[in-house]
């Protein structure tokens, strides 16, 4: 979201027609997709009341929400979960999907291409399609409501992902260098971790922080699998919402402070997100 | 000592062989050049030499040692990659040294060994800069550097100036002379261009579609060539060809009517010749001279003086023949010539494309860079010339 902001350029003064209508477009879309984000934050800071009634930008802003919200539950507890899994998953997907992504990269075979749409064909199933089997075998193996549990998964929702964006920047590796350094005696294992993790970084690290993001937010896993112990941000926000009925300021409030870490960490490195993203594309 | 022996070397990639069954011996300390068009398989010979590509039938033995399954940093060879392939991350210093660091040499050493090469190849006011600060010679010098710190038996060279420009090339070329007399190792060298060939062999390996056409010294190449192929490919300009008719096969040699109906008696022998055997003659465009008399005559289409010579190209007939002529010529384009050459010049090819012996070899032949060498420095008392 972020990065749709910034893709419009400042300096429309000098351009032509067509860069100014591209221009307000691109800021149209970009406003429309931040909105919601926009509308959260705002009625976070206002009252109940102030919440249901007619939308309106102009209202006293209030930390009333926040301070009930902190009062109720712990957020802390919930957060440090959120950053467990995101990380540990993400650190785990790595570990798997740098080996195998070097394998499809430089010693490809004719199923090599084949192997990795059939990974990406796994996120074509709908998750809820094998909720009841995972929860059988998670509840019998004693990982419901562990935060192991939840690295487990994230780590194979988010592994197909990963292994095809390392494989693409391997790919762009010249193979030359790889060679120069077996020529220099490297083993496998040093190759990759004196040549190929340092040159290809850029890639490694947005690809982590894609996967990062995507455990962050999910929710479908987080919910169906954790209760309270392993229950990390997405959960929190879930419990605002019933069975009290709805309560939009608090959960607006609660929501905010869920994504505000991950819209930190996102706008911070944003230049290494969109460099890593277009990589292959644009070098 | 460092010496190389292919025995039936051949590399198949799924059905099409690319390598065909490659005898080669490679002597120590000697330069051996590979050269041939693009796809000829020299790469991947060079790349199955170096152990990055495995042979897939065949012997590779380095000082007589069967190195097929030997791992590439095990055979004791150094190359030198087209792309040069320096680690983009690491200074000179660092670039140079990886292969002690990874063998575990202590700092202090991996540092006089790099300071040494660096000296040879004037790289110490570099060694602190990342390849990405570095000309396209010094990367290229760097390379180098990375290949003579790990003091192997044979250097690996694949096409290693085909990305510096024409005048850097020319000085490299030099260089890497001068480098092979001064570290006397034994070098292989891969490139598709014949005059870096002809510049710095010992012994040229002339590659044609996956197969060794001819291997011999750069004047046993031009002077000799051993079929069409290679009289096509050594020396530049190319050789013209001309189809010509069989009138007598004798002592002297083979007597042929030349285009335009004069007969020539190449001095070739022609014993094997059947009598109605299609020939093809061969004279190269600095072996022709214009000569008011001469057999052979055409349209000049093309002029380019080149200021110390000029280049003809005369249509005769179909053919575009290339004379390479003096730089004063006064001839304009659309002007008739007439020219000759020195018959002991010309090669002649049979219908198989093979050359037909000559009677006499020529005198540079059998010379070496070597024989160079001691021509030119005083000879050492007791020396051999």
């Amino acid at each position: 979201m972020t990065t749709h902001r910034n893709s419009a350029p400042a300096h429309t003064r000098s351009l032509p027609v067509r860069q100014l209508v591209l221009t307000l477009l691109g800021w149209s879309i970009a406003l429309i997709i931040f909105f919601p984000i926009l509308w959260m934050v705002l009625t976070g800071f206002k009252t109940e009341t102030a919440a249901i009634a007619d939308p309106s930008f102009l209202f006293s802003p209030t930390l009333e929400s926040y301070q009930e919200v902190q009062a109720r539950s712990g957020y802390a507890r919930f957060a440090l979960n959120s950053i467990a899994v995101a990380f540990g998953s993400t650190f785990l997907a790595l570990l798997i999907a740098i080996p195998s992504a070097y394998a499809m990269a430089f010693l490809p075979t004719k199923r090599t291409k084949g192997t990795l749409l059939w990974m990406l064909s796994t996120k074509m199933l709908p998750p809820v399609g094998v909720l009841v089997p995972i929860y059988l075998i998670f509840r019998d193996v004693g990982l419901l409501d562990t935060r192991t549990g939840l690295i487990i998964i994230y780590t194979l929702m988010n592994l197909p992902i990963v292994v095809w964006m390392l494989y693409t920047f391997f790919k762009d590796m010249p193979k030359d260098i790889l060679e120069a350094g077996r020529m220099d005696g490297a083993s496998t294992l040093q190759e990759v971790f004196f040549l190929l993790l340092p040159l290809t970084l850029p890639g490694i690290a947005s690809t982590g922080l894609l996967s990062v993001i995507l455990s962050w937010n999910e929710a479908f896993w987080s919910l169906n699998l954790t209760s309270s112990k392993a229950a990390p941000l997405t959960a929190y926000i879930a419990s605002f919402s019933s069975p009290e009925g709805l309560f939009w300021a608090k959960l607006s409030a609660a929501s905010t402070m869920a994504i505000a870490p991950i819209l930190i960490l996102g706008w911070m490195t944003q230049k290494q997100m969109v460099r890593g993203l277009t990589f292959g594309a644009v070098k | 000592m460092a010496t190389l022996q292919l025995k039936n070397i051949t590399k198949q990639f799924g059905d099409t062989k690319v390598i065909k069954g490659i005898d080669l011996d490679v002597n120590d300390r000697e330069f051996v050049v590979f050269v041939g068009p693009s796809g000829c398989g020299k790469s991947t010979l060079m790349r199955m030499i170096a152990g990055l590509e495995s042979a897939s039938d065949g012997d590779i033995l380095i000082d007589g040692k069967r190195m097929n399954e030997v791992g590439p940093a095990d055979r004791g060879l150094a190359m030198v990659f087209q792309s040069y392939a320096l680690y983009p991350h690491m200074t000179v210093e660092g670039n140079m040294g990886f292969s002690m660091r990874l063998a575990g040499v202590p700092k202090e050493e991996r540092r006089a060994k790099v300071l040494e090469a660096a000296k040879i190849l004037q790289l110490e006011p570099l060694l602190d800069r990342k390849p990405k600060a570095l000309s396209g010679g010094q990367r290229q010098r760097v390379a180098i550097g990375r290949a003579i710190v790990r003091n192997p038996s044979i250097f690996l060279f694949d096409e290693p100036l085909s990305n510096l420009d024409a005048a850097l090339r020319v000085q490299m070329r030099i260089e890497l002379a001068r480098l092979h007399e001064e570290l006397d190792a034994t070098m292989i060298y891969v490139t598709h261009d014949q005059i870096e060939a002809m510049t710095m062999a010992d012994k040229i390996v002339v590659l044609h579609d996956g197969v060794v056409e001819q291997v011999g010294s750069p004047m046993a190449l031009y002077h000799h060539p051993r079929n069409r192929f290679v009289a096509g490919f050594i020396g530049s300009p190319k050789m013209n060809f001309f189809t010509v008719e069989q009138q007598s096969i004798g002592d002297d040699g083979v007597t042929v009517r030349l285009p335009g109906g004069r007969p020539c008696t190449i001095p070739v022998a022609g014993e094997q010749l059947a009598s109605d055997e299609a020939l093809e003659l061969g004279i190269r465009p600095e072996h022709l001279q214009l000569d008011e008399n001469g057999p052979l005559s055409g349209q000049i289409k093309v002029l380019e003086r080149l200021g110390g010579q000029t280049s003809l190209y005369v249509q005769m007939g179909e053919l575009l023949i290339t004379i390479m002529a003096d730089g004063d010529v006064a001839y304009r384009v659309n002007d008739t010539v007439q020219f000759s050459f020195a018959a002991e010049r010309a090669h002649l090819f049979d219908a198989q494309g093979l050359a037909l012996e000559s009677l006499s070899q020529h005198p540079l032949a059998s010379l070496t860079r070597q024989d160079n060498r001691a021509a030119t420095e005083p000879a050492a008392p007791g020396a051999q010339v």
